[in-house]
């Protein structure tokens, strides 16, 4: 048994490691510099500003994202934005650590059995104290969480009463990604969904503005099971497989995109897809659907089309002409300013049914509920007495 | 995409009309009571052809439901705690139902003792919308999750039976 004495050596012990720990810590830097000097951790983000990438980078910190989903891409997603310096970070999930999480990135052994947004929290604000994490432990799905989730990213933003700037999807469900698809249609916000496939060997991010591009309600995916057989539910393992490698692309991409959209450079990707096996990244563009199921995206596209349509931003520079003496190929560049959308997508992509005309039933035989003139609680009292 | 015996259990539960989450007032409560007339045609019709195995329950606002579940398996009854909540993109979205007595004991399984329906049961959901309701997630997504992984997990020793008035796990 410990002695009392051996107990306060202990102590000090640890003490001495925590005042180590806290010597290792960083002070918060007002402003980013972009002197090139080994103790600054902004001066290789500071050059792309030199190296005429991005004008003002500092922007960053005034920045507001949602991570929504800190697992295997959402926790290196937030890394990177943190490492960027961006603003403020809110996190939301409602998960723990578990050494099962291991072959991700980003957690360690130790953290296993903390809470994932307040082990991230710690990791993050060691590695940049200037960024602010929030922190938000429910399950958004929820009706009750759903209201604070809702209230957490409209007024998120830096400024007081405004929202996020952008709100990255990292989940790995359905239902999460409905429950996003709803608040950000509903508070007219642009988001990106991601996603890593159960077997792990492909992966996308999606960019969604409600009204302009498809949301995630517009063509939701579709499990194709052609056959109902109950054994092909007995499949070995676990349900879901996943890779550090992949989910390390996937966020990389989905950063990279939002970087790009948050401080004005390059071209965002409005889809961006990876496919592991044979390292094929397709783009594509999803326009609404117009016959979505979601009332607010229809509502957002019809805002979206009254919109006056914006040119393409003019950039100052001149851009000129390149004329090259032969071509040999008749190679030409074509317009691709013309963006009339196809309502189905054109190459690879058909409908798998038809969508469900709420007066006609497919294949399901007639057999409605009628709606006597019970009230609820006699009904719920029925069920509980059956 | 339909066996005959799906057809069959479908033909006992009556469909709902009502596109309605619970964030939708008065709607909602349209479609909680379709939601109920049609778990009580559904359980009635098990009752009738001997096959009762569940009964729910809700709270007040219908978002979160709880009830008992079990499966026979060489003569005995084996019972568990069933939940789940109504997520707030229903009925787009079907419920998440949970046995979370059972959680970390089968791979086919999320946390918190979610049932993975993702296979069996999603794409006939979804291509049921607004039709399909609780009723036809416990008899096509719960029942045949049950059917496979129950006696898997008695034969691995995984569950054990208990006695009458014993808790369970």
């Amino acid at each position: 048994m410990a002695t009392a004495e051996d107990i306060q050596k202990q102590i000090e012990t640890l003490q001495i490691q925590l005042d180590s720990l806290k010597q290792n810590a960083r002070t918060k830097i007002d402003k980013m510099s972009s002197e090139v000097k080994d103790s600054n951790p902004y001066s290789r983000l500071m050059a792309l500003q030199r190296m005429g990438i991005v004008n003002d980078y500092e922007r960053i910190r005034t920045k507001s994202v949602a991570v929504v989903g800190v697992g295997g891409v959402g926790s290196v997603t937030a890394d990177m934005l943190t490492r960027c310096g961006i603003g403020k970070l809110i996190l939301f999930d409602y998960d723990k650590v578990e050494l099962a999480n291991m072959n991700r990135l980003f957690f360690t052994p130790d953290q296993a059995g903390l809470s994932k947004v307040d082990a991230a929290a710690k990791t993050l604000s060691f590695i940049n104290p200037d960024v602010e994490i929030l922190t938000n432990n429910y399950n958004i799905t929820t009706v009750e969480s759903f209201e604070k989730f809702l209230d957490a990213i409209r007024l998120g933003g830096i400024e007081k009463n405004t929202p996020v700037d952008l709100v990255l999807s990292c989940v790995d469900n359905f239902e999460a990604r409905m429950a996003i698809n709803t608040a950000c249609n509903e508070l007219n916000l642009n988001w990106f969904e991601s996603g890593v496939s159960e077997n792990a060997v492909s992966g996308h991010i999606q960019f969604i503005k409600p009204g302009e591009l498809a949301c995630f309600g517009c063509a939701p995916p579709l499990v194709v099971a052609e056959n109902i057989d109950e054994k092909t539910l007995k499949r070995e393992g676990v349900c879901a497989a996943s890779l550090p490698t992949t989910m390390g692309i996937v966020a990389g991409m989905l950063v990279q995109n939002t970087l790009k959209y948050l401080l004005n450079f390059g071209e965002v990707s409005n889809y961006l897809g990876y496919n592991a096996l044979i390292d094929f990244f397709p783009k594509m563009d999803l326009r609404p659907n117009p016959q979505c199921d979601d009332r607010w995206c229809l509502k957002r596209q019809k805002e979206f089309q009254a919109r006056p349509k914006v040119d393409i931003p003019i950039v100052d520079e001149k851009v000129t002409e390149i004329v090259h003496e032969t071509n040999e190929w008749g190679i030409e560049l074509v317009s691709e300013d013309v963006k009339e959308a196809p309502t189905v997508s054109s190459t690879g992509l058909k409908l798998a049914y038809d969508p469900i005309n709420e007066s006609k039933s497919n294949e399901i035989p007639e057999n409605q509920t009628t709606n006597d003139d019970v009230s609820l609680e006699e009904l719920m009292a029925q069920m509980k007495n059956i | 995409m339909v066996d005959e015996g799906t057809k069959k259990t479908l033909q006992s539960i009556p469909l709902l009309q009502t596109r309605a989450s619970p964030r939708d007032k008065d709607l909602w409560v349209q479609r909680l009571k379709e939601e109920f007339m049609a778990l009580i045609k559904y359980v009635q019709s098990n009752k009738a052809s001997d096959s009762d195995w569940f009964r729910l329950e809700s709270n007040k606002e219908g978002t979160k439901w709880f009830g008992k579940c079990w499966y026979v398996h060489n003569l005995l009854k084996y019972e568990f705690d069933v939940e789940f909540d109504i997520p707030v993109a229903y009925p787009t979205t079907a419920p998440e139902i949970a046995l979370p007595e059972l959680d970390g004991k089968t791979a086919k399984m999320y946390r918190g003792g979610k049932i993975c329906l993702t296979e069996h049961f999603k794409p006939l959901w979804s291509r049921n919308v607004p039709k399909f309701g609780i009723a036809h997630a416990m008899a096509l997504g719960l029942a045949p999750w049950l059917a496979v992984e129950i006696p898997d997990m008695i034969e691995k020793g995984i569950i054990t039976y208990k006695e009458k008035g014993e808790t369970s796990s």
